[in-house]
C-alpha cells in the first residue's frame, strides 16, 4: 500500500519526469516493434506504419497508463480546471456577463440573507438573551386601545407591585424615552435620554464600559441625583476621557452626577439614547393610572413565557387592591378593560414586524437568482451547443462520458466562484451602504455585519447554482449519444426541436417568475399610491418646519410663565421672514410620541356600567390648526386669550363629533370631560381628522385641549405642557440660514432652550412611509433585474433559434415565403414562449401575493389592474425582444444561407 | 497474421506477465514477445493494454520498476517482480490451473 501512495504522490507531483519516463517507454517499445519488423524485411516505412497500428493509440494510451496509476482524479480535474479556465478567458463576454449576472444575485442574496440572520437570527446582544421578555400586556375591555399596536403600557404602582411580588423573574424593571436639555457645556443641547427605574440594568445584565449601573439608592426621589452615559455620548462631549466619573452634568436644570458609560453598541431594547436617568418614583404620590411605561424582565432559569404571563396574571388583582386612583374613585374599575399579561420574548419586541418585510424580500431575491440561475444555462447551453463538434470529437478520442461531464461542471463552478466572489464583494459593500442610509424602521442596524454564517450561504449559493445552471448542458451534451452530435455536426437543417425544448423551458420559467416579482413590485406601487393620496390630515409637509422645545420647571417655574415662553418663541418665530404661521402643539401627528388617551364622558350622555372607549389626547396651541393646514370643520380654533384665562374649552376630531352627537355641526356648544372632578369643557370647535398613528392606521378618534389647563389634582392649580412640539409654515423651510434665524427667535426669548428633533413634517411623514417605501424600493429593484434578465433570457433564445434556422428561413425565402410571414413566425414563437410563462406566472402569483398582504393598504392581494399591467408590460417587453432576431431573420439572403452549409 | 493466434483472455495478462517476470527483470517490449514466444507464437498480447497492466501491477507493488541500459546501449525501464508479486504469482498460478482442470474435467466428461 505504501507503494501504492508513493506511486500516486510521485504521478502527482513529479507530473513532468513521469509523463516523460511514460513518453520514453512508449517510445522504446515503437523503436523495439520497428527494429523487428525491419528485420523481418519490411521497408523502413511499412514497418514504422506497422509498429504504430500494432501499438495502437498512442495518447490513449498514456491516458491509460495515468489511469492505472491512479492519478486520474487529482490529475484530471487539475486538467480540466485549467482547460475551464483557458475556456473562460478565451471568451471574456459571456464569462464576463454570466459572472456580472451571478455575482449580483448572490451579492443581493448574501447581502439580505446578511440581515435577515442579523435581524431575525441573532440572539440580542445581552448575556443569555433568551431569558428576557417585554412585559406586554393588552386590554381587551379598554376599548380604542386596540389601535395602539403596543398594548397597555405599565404605570408605575404596576412596576411596584410586579416587582415586589412576582415569583417568576430574576429582575423586572420600566423605561422610557425622552429628551432633556443638558447646559452647561459649550452651547445648550437637547440629547436623547432613558428613564430606567430599578432591575432594567440588572435585567439587561451588561456591565459599564466604566463606572458602575445606576444603585437602588439613586432610584429613591430624594436620593443623590446621577445620571449615566452612553458610549456614543461619552466620545462626542467628552473625548472619552475616563475621568468623567463623578463629574456633574446640568440635566434640565438639575445637577447630576456621572456614575458610569455604557459600553459601545448598547440599545436598551431598541432605544438609542445618550444619557440613562434614573426614574425614582415617589411611592408616596402614586396611583392605580399613568400606563406610561415599557416593561422589561428576565425570566428565572426554567420558566416559560406561559408560567410568567400567569404570575402576572395572578398580581393584577393584587395591584388594583393595593393602590388608588384617588378618594371617591373605583379601583375595580380596570377590571373592566380586562387586563391580560401578554409577555413576548425580548427580541420579538426589538424586531416588531420587519420580519414579515425581510421574509418577503428574502423569497424575492432568492426568484432572481433562480433566474440569474436561468440565464446563465441559457448562455451554458449556447456555448456548449457551439462546442457540439469539439466534445464529440474528445469523445472520439477517448474521452469518456464522466469526463466531459466533469469538465463542464468544473467551468461552471468555476463560474459560480467567481460570481460569488464577486457577490461578497457587492454583499459587504451593499450592507456598509445599507447601514450608512439607515432605512428607518429597520431594527439592530448596527448590529448588521457580513458574518461567517452569511460567507457560508454565499459559498453554498455560488456552489448550487454551479450545479443548477452547469448539470444542465452537462448531461445534455454528454449524453449518452454523443457519436450522433458528431454526425450532425454541419448538417444543421432545422434546429432539433429536442434541442431548444430546455431552453424554452428554461425562457418559460423565467418569464413566470419574473411575472411574479413584477405583480409583487406592482401592488406596492399600488400601495405606496393609495397611502399618497390618503388625506394625512395636514398639508404641504414640506414646508412646514417642526422641532420640539422642552421648558423644565427648574427653568421656568410656574405654568402660566411657561405659557408666556411659549408664547413668546411663537411671536418671535412669526417675525422671522418668509413665515406665515406658527403653533405648537404636544406632539406632532406621526411624530411617535408616547401618545397620552383616556376615557371621556359627554354631558348628557351617561351610560353607566358601558365601557367607554378610549380617545387620543392632544394638546395644541392657537394657530397650531392653520399652521399645519388641518381643516376647521365647524367652529373654530383656541385663541390666547382661551389659554391665558383657562376657558373651559376643547376641541374634537370630526370622527369623534360625528360619534358622540351625530354631526359635526351638532358638537359645538356640548360639553365633555375626562373625569368627574374637572370642570365640564365646552367644545368650540371640531377638525378634520389626522391620521395621527401614519396613514395605514385608521384617524383615532382624538380630543383637543389646550396646553394650559386646571390640574388633575382638583381646582384652581394649573398645569402647562412643558415638551411641545413647534411647527412653523414658511417657504424656506431647510435652509441652514433659516434655521439658524428659527434658533436665534427661540434663544431671544430664553437662550438656555435648545431645539431637538429639527425635522420637517416631509420627514416624519416619509418615515411613517418607510416600511412601505423601503418594500417598494427593494421589489422594484429586484422587479427591474427580473425583468432585464427575462428579456435578455428571451432575446438569447429567439436569436439563437433564429441562427439555427438560418438554413430553413433560407429555404423559405427561396422558396417565396414574404418577409412578414417570417417576421411573424419568429415574434410568434417568441410570443408563445412569453405567453405561457405569463400564464404560469399569473396562476403562481395569484397563489403567492397573499403573503403580501400583510404589506398592501388599499389594494387586493389579486388586484386585476397589476395583474393585467404587468401581464401586457412583459407581453410587450418580450415581443420587442423578439423583434431584434426577427428582423434578422427577415434579412436572410437564401444563397449566403444556403452556402453555409 | 495466422488464424491460430488468440487474443487473451480477460485477467489472463496479469499472470503471464508477472509468470515471464519470475525469470528474471524485462522490459516491455521483450515481456510480449516472451509471450508470443514461449506460447508459440498463439498468444498474442494485445500491446495497447500491455503498458497499463504494467502500470497497474506497478501500482500495486507486485512488480518495481527501474531505468537500465539494453544490450545495445539503449535506455529501456525494466520491470522486475517483488517480494508480494511472488506470492501473487503462486496465488495466481494455483488458482489458474485449478480452472483449468476444472474446466477441461467438464469438457472431457461431457
Amino acid at each position: 500500500m505504501l507503494s501504492d501512495l508513493l506511486i500516486r504522490l510521485r504521478s502527482l507531483f513529479r507530473r513532468k519526469a513521469v509523463e516523460t519516463e511514460l513518453e520514453d517507454e512508449l517510445r522504446f517499445h515503437l523503436d523495439c516493434q520497428i527494429e523487428k519488423h525491419l528485420r523481418a524485411g519490411f521497408s523502413a516505412a511499412e514497418a514504422r506504419r506497422r509498429a504504430r497500428l500494432e501499438l495502437g493509440g498512442f495518447e490513449q494510451m498514456k491516458e491509460e497508463c495515468r489511469d492505472a496509476r491512479g492519478v486520474i482524479l487529482v490529475e484530471t480535474t487539475l486538467q480540466d480546471f485549467r482547460y475551464g479556465l483557458r475556456q473562460l478567458r478565451r471568451s471574456p463576454a459571456f464569462t464576463l456577463v454570466a459572472v456580472l449576472t451571478l455575482g449580483i444575485g448572490i451579492g443581493a442574496n448574501t447581502a439580505v440573507f446578511s440581515v435577515l440572520n442579523c435581524v431575525l437570527f441573532e440572539p440580542l446582544p445581552y448575556p443569555k438573551a433568551g431569558e428576557l421578555v417585554e412585559l406586554r400586556q393588552i386590554a381587551p375591555g379598554a376599548a380604542g386601545l386596540a389601535s395602539f399596536s403596543d398594548g397597555l403600557r405599565l404605570s408605575p404602582s404596576m412596576y411596584f407591585t410586579y416587582a415586589r411580588q412576582n415569583r417568576a423573574f430574576q429582575s423586572l424593571g420600566v423605561w422610557a424615552t425622552g429628551t432633556a436639555s443638558v447646559t452647561g457645556l459649550a452651547t445648550p443641547e437637547q440629547v436623547r435620554y432613558v428613564l430606567v427605574s430599578e432591575g432594567v440594568l440588572e435585567a439587561l445584565n451588561v456591565p459599564p464600559a466604566i463606572g458602575r449601573w445606576l444603585s437602588r439608592a439613586d432610584q429613591v426621589p430624594q436620593g443623590p441625583k446621577t445620571v449615566m452615559l452612553s458610549y456614543g455620548y461619552w466620545q462626542r462631549r467628552f473625548g472619552g476621557d475616563r475621568s468623567v466619573i463623578g463629574r456633574n452634568i446640568t440635566v434640565d436644570s438639575r445637577l447630576r452626577e456621572i456614575v458610569g458609560v455604557m459600553p459601545q453598541g448598547f440599545h436598551l431594547v431598541d432605544a438609542d439614547f445618550d444619557l440613562i436617568v434614573p426614574i425614582a418614583f415617589d411611592r408616596s404620590k402614586l396611583i392605580l393610572a399613568g400606563f406610561g411605561y415599557q416593561g422589561i424582565a428576565r425570566l428565572r432559569p426554567g420558566i416559560t413565557i406561559a408560567q410568567a404571563d400567569a404570575d402576572l396574571a395572578r398580581m393584577v388583582p393584587i395591584w388594583m387592591r393595593s393602590w388608588s386612583n384617588g378618594p371617591g374613585t373605583n379601583p375595580l374599575f380596570y377590571e373592566t378593560w380586562k387586563i391580560t399579561p401578554a409577555l413576548r420574548p425580548l427580541k420579538r419586541a426589538v424586531i416588531g414586524n420587519i420580519g414579515n418585510v425581510l421574509w418577503v424580500l428574502m423569497g424575492t431575491i432568492g426568484v432572481v437568482m433562480l433566474i440569474a440561475c436561468a440565464n446563465v444555462a441559457n448562455l451554458l447551453l449556447v456555448r456548449v451547443d457551439s462546442r457540439r463538434q469539439e466534445i464529440a470529437i474528445r469523445a472520439a478520442l477517448g474521452a469518456g462520458r464522466g469526463r466531459i461531464v466533469k469538465e463542464l461542471l468544473l467551468q461552471s463552478v468555476l463560474l459560480g466562484l467567481a460570481g460569488g466572489a464577486l457577490g461578497v464583494g457587492l454583499a459587504y459593500e451593499g450592507l456598509r451602504l445599507l447601514v450608512a442610509m439607515g432605512p428607518a424602521g429597520l431594527p439592530r442596524l448596527t448590529e448588521i455585519t457580513l458574518d461567517g454564517r452569511a460567507l457560508g450561504v454565499a459559498v453554498l449559493l455560488s456552489l448550487l447554482s454551479s450545479l443548477l445552471f452547469g448539470l444542465i448542458p452537462a448531461f445534455k451534451y454528454a449524453g449518452p449519444r454523443i457519436s450522433e452530435s458528431l454526425r450532425s455536426v454541419g448538417r444543421a437543417a432545422t434546429a432539433s426541436a429536442e434541442r431548444l425544448h430546455l431552453r424554452n423551458l428554461l425562457v418559460v420559467a423565467q418569464v413566470a417568475m419574473a411575472l411574479i416579482l413584477l405583480v409583487s413590485a406592482g401592488l406596492m406601487v399600488r400601495t405606496f399610491q393609495a397611502l399618497r393620496s390618503v388625506e394625512p390630515g395636514f398639508i404641504d409637509a414640506p414646508h412646514l418646519e417642526t422641532f420640539r422645545i422642552s421648558i423644565p420647571a427648574s427653568l421656568v417655574a410656574t405654568p402660566q410663565q411657561v405659557t408666556r415662553t411659549q408664547n413668546d418663541i411663537a411671536d418671535k418665530l412669526a417675525q422671522v421672514p418668509g413665515v406665515t404661521s406658527v403653533g405648537f402643539a404636544s406632539s406632532m401627528p406621526m411624530e411617535g410620541m408616547a401618545p397620552a388617551w383616556d376615557t371621556i364622558e359627554a354631558r348628557g350622555q351617561a351610560h353607566p356600567g358601558e365601557v367607554t372607549p378610549l380617545r387620543l389626547f392632544e394638546n395644541v396651541s392657537p394657530q397650531f390648526f392653520h399652521t399645519t393646514g388641518t381643516r376647521i370643520i365647524a367652529g373654530r380654533e383656541f385663541t390666547w386669550s382661551d389659554v391665558y384665562g383657562t376657558r373651559p374649552v376643547v376641541m374634537v376630531s370630526e370622527n369623534l363629533a360625528r360619534e358622540l352627537w351625530g354631526a359635526p355641526s351638532a358638537a359645538l356648544g356640548k360639553s365633555i370631560r375626562e373625569f368627574s372632578s374637572m370642570p365640564w369643557h365646552e367644545v368650540i370647535g371640531v377638525v378634520q381628522d389626522v391620521r395621527e398613528n401614519g396613514v395605514q392606521e385608521k384617524a383615532p378618534a382624538i380630543v383637543y385641549w389646550p396646553t394650559m389647563m386646571e390640574d388633575l389634582y382638583g381646582p384652581h392649580t394649573f398645569d402647562a405642557v412643558r415638551t411641545v412640539t413647534f411647527a412653523v409654515r414658511s417657504s424656506r423651510t431647510g435652509t441652514e440660514k433659516f434655521l439658524n434665524q428659527i434658533r436665534d427667535a427661540v434663544w431671544s426669548v430664553n437662550s438656555s432652550l435648545p431645539l431637538a428633533t429639527v425635522q420637517t413634517m416631509q420627514e416624519i411623514y416619509a418615515r411613517s412611509l418607510s416600511r412601505t417605501s423601503f418594500t417598494l424600493v427593494v421589489l422594484g429593484i429586484a422587479g427591474a433585474m427580473a425583468l432585464a434578465l427575462g428579456i435578455i433570457g428571451i432575446y438569447g433564445v429567439i436569436s439563437y433559434a433564429v441562427s439555427q434556422r438560418t438554413h430553413e428561413i433560407g429555404i423559405r425565402v427561396a422558396l417565396g415565403a414574404h418577409s412578414g410571414h417570417l417576421l411573424g413566425m419568429v415574434i410568434g414563437q417568441g410570443l408563445k414562449l412569453t405567453l405561457i410563462g405569463v400564464g404560469l406566472g399569473i396562476a403562481g402569483a395569484l397563489g403567492l401575493m397573499q403573503s403580501l398582504s400583510s404589506l398592501l393598504f388599499g389594494v387586493t392581494p389579486t388586484d386585476p389592474l397589476t395583474f393585467t399591467g404587468v401581464a401586457i408590460l412583459l407581453a410587450l417587453v418580450a415581443l420587442s425582444a423578439c423583434y431584434v432576431p426577427a428582423r434578422r431573420a427577415m434579412r436572410v439572403d437564401p444563397i449566403v444561407a444556403l452556402r453555409n452549409e | 497474421v495466422t488464424e491460430s493466434r488468440i487474443d487473451l483472455p480477460q485477467g489472463t495478462l496479469d499472470l503471464l506477465i508477472l509468470r515471464i517476470l519470475a525469470l528474471g527483470p524485462e522490459h516491455g517490449w521483450a515481456i510480449s514477445e516472451r509471450i508470443q514466444q514461449v506460447s508459440k507464437d498463439v498468444l498474442r498480447v494485445q500491446q495497447g493494454s500491455l503498458y497499463p497492466a504494467l502500470h497497474r501491477l506497478e501500482r500495486r507493488g507486485w512488480i518495481k520498476a527501474r531505468w537500465a541500459t539494453t544490450g545495445n546501449n539503449r535506455r529501456a525501464k525494466y520491470y522486475d517482480l517483488t517480494k508480494t508479486g511472488h506470492k501473487q504469482l503462486e496465488a495466481e498460478e494455483s488458482g489458474w490451473k485449478k480452472l483449468a482442470a476444472a474446466v477441461a474435467q467438464v469438457l472431457e466428461t461431457t
